[in-house]
């Protein structure tokens, strides 16, 4: 039922995986598609038959329940006759109801027949409805990684045609680690520049107070202008 | 429109909780859109779409890389975290191991979003974590 998939996965498992190597050929997939096509037309059949045949059926079980009254009615109808020591009146009703329970009965045959037709169809159409699902799923799987491999090939051409090499696993490493090193240092820095800042606010702070000055003040310039000048 | 070409579109334009997304699609027959996620985009991420999902991936490194007396010590600690890892899986692929994440072809911009953040998040500490492994 899975050939294809079976395929597959020996495929996968031998390793067969150089990149541009197809894992399964377009042949392989044309033939599951068919297959599933094939049973979709077999349902589609199937389904048509089954409403054919239930129609038979239900012309088939109306007929029993016409003659099951009628044979009740003419049941009645020799009664009646017997009542009237009529006995060849009689009989000749009870030649009739024979004659309609032998129809009875064939037409009862004939919906136990179909009845058993009915069942067939509805599991064939419930197992060609699951080979359906069953096939979908292992075509979406076959062709997934047709599409992964695919996709990782393109990725490592593209990598390859930019100088570079798809992710040594230490090279990225390495660059996470300087990336988290140059954020951390920015953020020790930051730090460093908030706390020279507040410092900065102290300093003003002192100087307003007159504890701490360094503004140039042009009144003691002076004073050392004469004060050198005398020396 | 393809749907690539949406959500390079669409992720040109977002923010998601402080990420923006820079998109490249990547030349060949398969379409391939390289996501580099604001913050954590040292490891690019690789979205291909199939019939039936989204793929998000990663490279981790190729297998070569690793340690060859490591190796099954390695594969054997990627199972053991694959289910505890939010969103994303350990693979590999054509000898690379990788992160992903699959997504369904009809999730949410928010859901792709979500997906991508977390899988870049997920590659830094994947790589952080083979790191003993490696040669």
């Amino acid at each position: 039922m899975s050939s294809v998939f079976d395929k597959l996965w020996t495929a996968l498992r031998g390793g067969v995986r150089e990149i541009g190597d197809a894992v399964v050929d377009a042949n392989g997939i044309r033939i599951f598609e068919q297959e599933i096509k094939d049973a979709q037309a077999n349902i589609a059949t199937a389904k048509k038959s089954l409403t054919e045949v239930m129609a038979r059926k239900m012309q088939a079980a109306r007929k029993v329940d016409e003659l099951a009254q009628a044979i009740r009615q003419n049941e009645g109808y020799a009664e009646k006759a017997l009542e009237q020591n009529n006995e060849a009146l009689a009989l000749d009703v009870a030649g009739k109801i024979a004659q309609m329970e032998n129809d009875r009965n064939e037409q009862l045959a004939i919906v136990t027949r179909l009845e058993g037709q009915i069942e067939q169809l509805k599991t064939h159409i419930k197992n060609a409805e699951k080979l359906i699902a069953d096939h979908e799923r292992e075509l979406a799987l076959v062709r997934t990684t047709e599409s992964v491999q695919k996709a990782t090939e393109q990725v490592v051409e593209n990598v390859a045609a930019n100088n570079s090499a798809l992710n040594s696993a230490r090279d990225s490493l390495e660059r996470i680690k300087k990336r988290q090193e140059m954020k951390q240092d920015r953020l020790a820095a930051g730090d460093i520049l908030a706390a020279e800042l507040s410092d900065g606010g102290l300093d003003a702070k002192l100087e307003a107070a007159g504890i701490k000055g360094t503004k140039a003040d042009a009144s003691a310039i002076l004073a050392r202008i004469k004060a050198n000048k005398a020396g | 429109m393809s749907q690539l070409q949406e959500l390079t579109c669409t992720l040109g334009e977002i923010n998601f909780e402080g990420h923006t997304f820079n998109c490249l699609p990547i030349k060949g027959s398969q379409q391939v859109l390289q996501v580099l996620v604001s913050e954590l985009d040292e490891m690019p991420i690789y979205v291909t779409v199939t019939d039936t999902q989204m793929l998000c991936i990663t490279y981790l490194c190729h297998k070569q890389e690793v340690r060859d007396d490591k190796r099954a010590e390695l594969n054997n600690a990627m199972l053991e975290m694959n289910v505890a890892m939010p969103l994303s899986s350990f693979a590999i692929v054509e000898d690379y191991y990788v992160v992903f994440g699959a997504l369904a072809t009809t999730s949410s911009t928010h859901d792709i979003c979500k997906e991508l953040v977390t899988l870049a998040a997920n590659a830094y500490d994947a790589l952080e974590a083979i790191e003993e492994f490696l040669n």
